[in-house]
């Protein structure tokens, strides 16, 4: 701020010397490092209020017993102690990563058969395939949700339990009441919405790729397969990297889809509780402020553990690749 | 002729065929839920557990719609969401494209480390600063209105990133040199040369922005309270709130909500698609 009003007083100065040529060329530049920060200011200004600010304040509230109404009181490690003694947020790790798992590895997989299967040359109505696999994406994660709560509702006779009875043999699965049916519901939710946006990034990685390197290994006498593990794999690896990362991130953060899906069910159940709901329970069901900003900065902790060994495993895949390719 | 003949067999071979059916499988599996919502906003609740399933329309289209009228304000929602995502694209726009031009075009001191900074802006998981971010609207009296809802989207890191690679390499540096020795201002060059020339971008962000705000659900539901004030999103969570539950009501507020924006991507899929790989891409 400081910095910006005393330019302006060095521009006003530079416009009364504006005469002198070889002084109006210094103006220009000023003129421009005005602008600059300028122009730049308004992303940093609601930044510092709405981004920065908030993000500190929630470090000082983790070490604070808070209710939202009394003074805060002090309170040490002691809200990092509640939470990670609380069996309920162990409870919503486990429930997160199994089903980011689940959720979002059969979903890279799939996406990388359907991108190469999209780019095949003979194909026909590439436009409708492509357009039908991308719609999920747009539908929002409420929509999905309710859909699929439809779907995947616990009656006996509920659609999903209608195919897993009479066409698997299954019994029927309680999706909304039962420890592995929320989760393998929400995983499938999962899915079925980011496979098709998956598949675009990759179709799109997949077309950057030079044709020149197909046509040298068919050539060389590789067949389909041996091109699609030796060339299209190795060259997308900055595209996995960029989706493995993403869906890592947004896994940790899963909160729309089972608090929906869940509907009034959603904070008292624990078979589907993320660590996002945990932390929004305490915070806005039980007005524990301290407890829930101890959980977002272990929240933090948790993504960046899990974004750095995503990215060291996808480095060493790599590299492992190219290896073999020599 | 026998060339002729090896080109026919190829075309009807094994792995064609099963490449059509995959892909094709795909697609089924991709809108059969669409399918089956539509059906079951047409039928009474009942019908999603009926043997064997119910596969096709029924009649109950407009009174099912009815009871989701009755139940959440779904056109309050709509135009609550419309109002938010039209504010928030405008300003992101706006400051995207100022931020890109002085990023790409100006020399100032410093300028890397800002553009470093706004880009690690990008990895804060937004529950981080959720509480403190609740209070703080809260105290300047905004929960429950739109504003309080909308100054957080108006952070777009991704969008400042986009508009510099767009504006660095779509505008050329003469074109502005020259502006400059005519006497433009910094910001006439800016209104007038360099936001004709990223229109095309403005269409790619404009969708990425839009979507995004249009489907994000934690922070509208954290700001949101007051029924009169709910955004689509935050009405349509509500259909499910209940213990006595109305499948074909849900499905029909479903259905209604998620058309309009289906139909814009029908008739805009092209744009929509790239702005997807350019947003991520890039």
């Amino acid at each position: 701020m400081n910095s910006i009003s005393k330019k302006e007083t060095v521009n006003s100065i530079g416009k009364k010397e504006i005469i002198i040529k070889k002084k109006k060329f210094r103006s220009e530049e000023k003129k421009d490092m005005i602008s600059g920060y300028l122009y730049i200011a308004p992303f940093f200004i609601i930044f510092a209020i709405i981004g920065l600010y908030p993000v500190l304040f929630s470090f000082y509230l983790a070490f604070q017993k808070w209710n939202g109404l009394s003074p805060m009181t002090f309170n040490g490690l002691a809200n990092f102690e509640i939470v990670l003694t609380d069996p309920l947020f162990w409870k919503s790790v486990y429930n997160t990563i199994i089903i980011g798992i689940m959720g979002t590895a059969p979903q890279l997989v799939a996406g990388l058969v359907l991108a190469y299967l999209l780019n095949m040359a003979f194909l026909k109505f590439k436009s409708f395939f492509r357009v039908t696999i991308f719609m999920p994406y747009l539908t929002s994660m409420v929509a999905v949700a309710l859909i699929f709560s439809v779907l995947f509702s616990n009656h006996e006779s509920s659609l999903a339990n209608y195919v897993l009875t009479h066409f698997f043999g299954l019994d029927p699965v309680a999706w909304a009441a039962s420890e592995w049916g929320t989760k393998i519901a929400i995983s499938i939710m999962v899915f079925w919405r980011w496979v098709g946006y998956n598949t675009i990034i990759y179709l799109a990685g997949i077309q950057s790729i030079s044709n020149d390197l197909y046509e040298a290994a068919t050539i060389d006498g590789a067949n389909k397969f041996q091109q699609l593990f030796y060339i299209t794999i190795p060259m997308l690896k900055p595209f996995i990297i960029l989706t493995v990362f993403t869906s890592t991130v947004g896994a940790m953060q899963l909160f729309s889809e089972p608090t929906v899906f869940l509907g009034s069910d959603a904070f008292t159940r624990d078979e589907a509780m993320t660590i996002v709901m945990y932390l929004y329970r305490d915070a806005f069901r039980l007005q524990s402020f301290g407890t829930a900003s101890a959980t977002a900065i272990i929240l933090l902790v948790i993504i960046t553990l899990f974004a750095v060994i995503n990215l060291r495993l996808m480095q060493g895949f790599g590299r492992k690749k190219r290896g073999v390719n020599k | 002729m026998s060339k002729h003949d090896k080109r026919k067999r190829k075309k009807f071979s094994v792995g064609r065929i099963s490449v059509y059916l995959f892909l094709f499988i795909a697609s089924i599996v991709s809108m059969f839920p669409f399918y089956w919502m539509f059906v079951m906003a047409t039928r009474p609740s009942a019908a999603y557990n009926s043997i064997p399933p119910t596969l096709t329309p029924g009649k109950l289209m407009i009174e099912n719609f009815k009871k989701v009228l009755s139940q959440i304000d779904f056109f309050g929602g709509m135009w609550n969401s419309f109002v938010l995502c039209s504010v928030v694209t405008i300003v992101v726009l706006f400051i995207s494209s100022l931020a890109g031009f002085a990023f790409a075009k100006f020399k100032f001191p410093g300028k890397n480390i800002f553009f470093v900074a706004i880009l690690l802006t990008m990895i804060i998981p937004p529950q981080l600063g959720l509480i403190p971010q609740f209070f703080l609207i809260s105290k300047a009296g905004l929960l429950d209105t739109l504003q309080g809802v909308m100054i957080l989207f108006f952070l777009n890191p991704l969008g400042i990133f986009l508009m510099r690679q767009y504006i660095s390499e779509g505008v050329p540096d003469e074109l502005i040199e020259a502006a400059k020795l005519d006497g433009c201002s910094n910001f006439r060059i800016y209104w007038g040369i360099v936001l004709p020339i990223i229109l095309p971008a403005f269409a790619t962000l404009g969708i990425i922005v839009f979507t995004a705000v249009w489907g994000e659900f934690l922070w509208q539901f954290t700001i949101l309270r007051d029924p009169e004030m709910y955004t689509i999103q935050v009405a349509l969570a509500q259909l499910s709130n209940t213990h006595n539950i109305d499948f074909g009501m849900i499905l029909s507020g479903v259905f209604w909500a998620t058309v309009p924006l289906l139909v814009i991507f029908l008739l805009f899929n092209r744009l929509f698609i790239s702005s997807i790989t350019e947003g991520s891409v890039k």
